[in-house]
């Protein structure tokens, strides 16, 4: 049934579609819509779903934790500094094996205090076990929560997810979604049953102590999970396809990069505006492409090196900085495509920070860059911040 | 002598890793005698995290699932909220945890689960410092007591204020029920934890558990020397429930030098300094029954 709503109030219902039976939810702006809707939903009967009114998002984290054990499927939604707060807790689930899933209603930390969106609050999760992908507008948050419930429960995999929403841009604005009926979801995804839960009739420690001669094989195992995840993730997205006609059966969507002389790979709602740009340069006569970075984690490795292989010149449009070379998006691409290093040149391009708007203009500039290092073969900035202001300021 | 009559189930197996004569073993082996099998424990970083024993092999009967130092709270609201969800009334949910995990780091998400009436026993083993990561000073310690971070030294650190009034804070905060127990007394500790079974809502037991390294005194004193805090008044084992107090056992009859001097841990104690804790175990002690007749008097 096609409806407007918000971001936040497609991740909401996404959590009832799923019957969500445990949800844990700590206030932070521009997250809180999602926490108040699933309260409604629950106060009135149209979600049949305990709702535990945490005293932080550290203990929203712990809760689920714990909740998850007993083999309750579980919801909670963050941003920024609750995101931040909750780190701990983010090792501790994906080591636990819990397979929760949280929208993330990505904002910038502070200081200085910032309520708008960036990537530096998921960034500084990305080693923390958990998969997360990211949405370009409100019909992939809803879609993206159901089949990444599919995904964590896997028994292969158990992992947990982040679907990761921009801040306003997306969270609390109005757009179409198509929402699908509940016994069309239950068709799609099947209760949650796990192997590892709390059984008396076997009493076991949950999340033991390990001495160095067997932690490692934990962690790697992890690993092959996250590995194992990258094909979960298309064969989700095919029966998905399959079931609602939506396309999601690629870890990265290419837009018009079949004979694209460059292409920019972006992340989030800026992928939308990236390709309206895209479609202004074709229509001069420009070759340029986009490719939509859908998932992070797991990190689509042979996607990319697959893109490298046709377009030559590539840039990286990130929403975060690293304090190293470029943002986090830049240094995995380069990392994926460093066995050709010579042949391909990757340009990353900083930008829309603190919730900065990033226009189809900067877009387009960004496109003129790449085609010129593409011509001329050699480019003088590996990184670049874009449409900074120059003045004086003081920190 | 007369014969102790605890249940006989032993939930706790031989080959735990705890110390020898180490008071919170005893106290879990007493606990999980009253709370039976369908119990589950929850547990953060502490003692117990690794006298249960190393992967693959636990201590426990039951099921445990361990977690972060400031957690136990949150993780029981969890637990229970997902056995509301599943509709199972039949299991003990229990947080387990020391008191550095209780009073200093998880205080936050202990208040959060109060406030919520989170349906589960919380078992706070205090053996008064950090004692897993080797005799830190915590909420808990007491009054002029050696650690390794109140050292002492040319200053005269010693741990300078008294414990953190943990109950008192809990029963503002709205438990259901309080009660303190002690390993030396096991018939009144099995009584109080089979109490706590019963009540619905948060229920928070504050157990003294003697620790040989940490209060260096010999590992086959531990029940002897906590014996002694109830006899001297220092640890009055008492209940709360709906408003009223009661002392379970009124045997204050030794002055606080006895059990103070039993322990390396105030050996430099000068007679002014037992002076003072005499002087405020005798407050705190009748102020304790003047509660309790308060809440008699009361009905």
């Amino acid at each position: 049934m096609l409806d407007l709503m918000t971001g936040n109030a497609a991740a909401a219902k996404a959590a009832m579609l799923a019957r969500v039976e445990v949800i844990a939810a700590y206030p932070i702006t521009p997250q809180t819509s999602i926490s108040e809707k699933l309260a409604e939903m629950v106060a009135n009967g149209e979600m049949n779903a305990k709702y535990i009114k945490v005293e932080s998002e550290h203990s929203a984290m712990a809760a689920l934790i714990g909740a998850s054990y007993i083999g309750a499927r579980t919801f909670t939604a963050t941003s920024s500094q609750g995101l931040a707060l909750m780190h701990e807790m983010l090792f501790w689930a994906s080591g636990a094996r819990r397979p929760i899933v949280m929208p993330v209603v990505s904002r910038a930390l502070g200081p200085p205090w910032n309520i708008w969106t960036d990537h530096m609050d998921v960034m500084g999760e990305r080693d923390t076990g958990w998969m997360q992908l990211f949405c370009e507008n409100n019909q992939e948050t809803l879609d993206l929560i159901l089949m990444a419930y599919r995904v964590a429960e896997d028994k292969d995999i158990m992992l947990p997810a982040m679907i990761i929403e921009d801040g306003f841009i997306l969270s609390h604005t109005f757009e179409k979604v198509d929402v699908p009926a509940i016994e069309e979801i239950d068709f799609y995804l099947h209760p949650f049953n796990p192997d590892v839960k709390v059984n008396f009739r076997k009493p076991r420690r949950y999340g033991s102590l390990v001495m160095p001669d067997w932690a490692m094989e934990f962690r790697y195992n992890n690993a092959l999970a996250m590995e194992k995840a990258k094909k979960k993730w298309v064969e989700a997205g095919i029966a998905f396809k399959k079931a609602f006609g939506r396309d999601y059966s690629s870890l990265v969507e290419l837009y018009r990069c079949e004979d694209a002389d460059v292409a920019l790979i972006v992340a989030g709602s800026a992928a939308g505006t990236a390709k309206v740009s895209a479609d202004r340069m074709r229509e001069r006569g420009r070759k340029v492409g986009v490719a939509k970075l859908r998932a992070f984690r797991p990190f689509p490795t042979e996607e990319v090196m697959r893109l490298g292989e046709g377009v030559r010149t590539i840039g990286v449009f990130d929403r975060s900085y690293t304090f190293a070379q470029g943002g986090a998006i830049y240094g995995e691409v380069r990392n994926a495509l460093y066995p050709m290093a010579s042949d391909v040149r990757v340009k990353g391009y900083i930008g829309g920070l603190g919730g900065r708007d990033i226009t189809e203009a900067e877009f387009e500039k960004m496109f003129e860059d790449l085609l010129a290092i593409a011509k001329s073969g050699s480019m003088s900035k590996d990184v670049e911040w874009v449409a900074l202001k120059d003045g004086s300021y003081r920190w | 002598m007369p014969r102790l009559t605890l249940p006989k189930d032993e939930l706790v197996s031989k080959g735990h890793s705890g110390c020898a004569g180490c008071g919170a073993t005893l106290l879990a082996r007493l606990c999980l005698k009253a709370l039976g099998p369908k119990t589950i424990i929850n547990s953060p970083a502490c003692c117990w995290s690794v006298v249960q024993g190393v992967w693959p092999r636990a201590a426990l009967k039951v099921p445990v699932i361990d977690h972060a130092f400031e957690c136990t709270g949150a993780v029981s609201s969890g637990i229970r909220a997902a056995l509301d969800a599943k509709g199972i009334d039949d299991v003990i949910v229990v947080g387990w945890a020391g008191d550095g995990g209780t009073v200093d780091i998880g205080l936050q998400a202990l208040s959060g689960a109060v406030d919520r009436r989170t349906d589960f026993i919380y078992i706070m083993y205090d053996n008064e410092a950090y004692m897993n990561t080797g005799i830190q000073c915590s909420g808990c310690t007491p009054l002029y007591a050696w650690t390794n971070t109140t050292p002492g030294g040319k200053n005269q650190e010693w741990k300078q204020v008294a414990k953190k009034p943990i109950m008192e804070m809990l029963i503002s905060n709205g438990i259901a029920y309080g009660a303190t127990v002690s390993i030396a007394y096991p018939e009144d500790l099995v009584t109080k934890v089979k109490k706590a079974k019963t009540i619905r809502g948060t229920k928070f037991i504050h157990a003294l558990s003697s620790c040989p390294p940490g209060w260096k005194i010999p590992s086959s004193k531990s029940v002897e020397v906590a014996r002694l805090a109830t006899q001297t008044g220092i640890f009055p084992l008492y209940e709360y429930e709906n408003g009223a107090y009661v002392l379970n056992k009124d045997v204050k009859t030794k002055p606080v030098e006895e059990y103070l001097m039993s322990q390396g841990r105030f050996k430099h104690l000068t007679p002014a300094m037992i002076a003072e804790v005499q002087r405020r175990v005798d407050e705190d002690y009748a102020a304790l029954k003047a509660k309790c007749k308060g809440a008699g008097a009361s009905g």
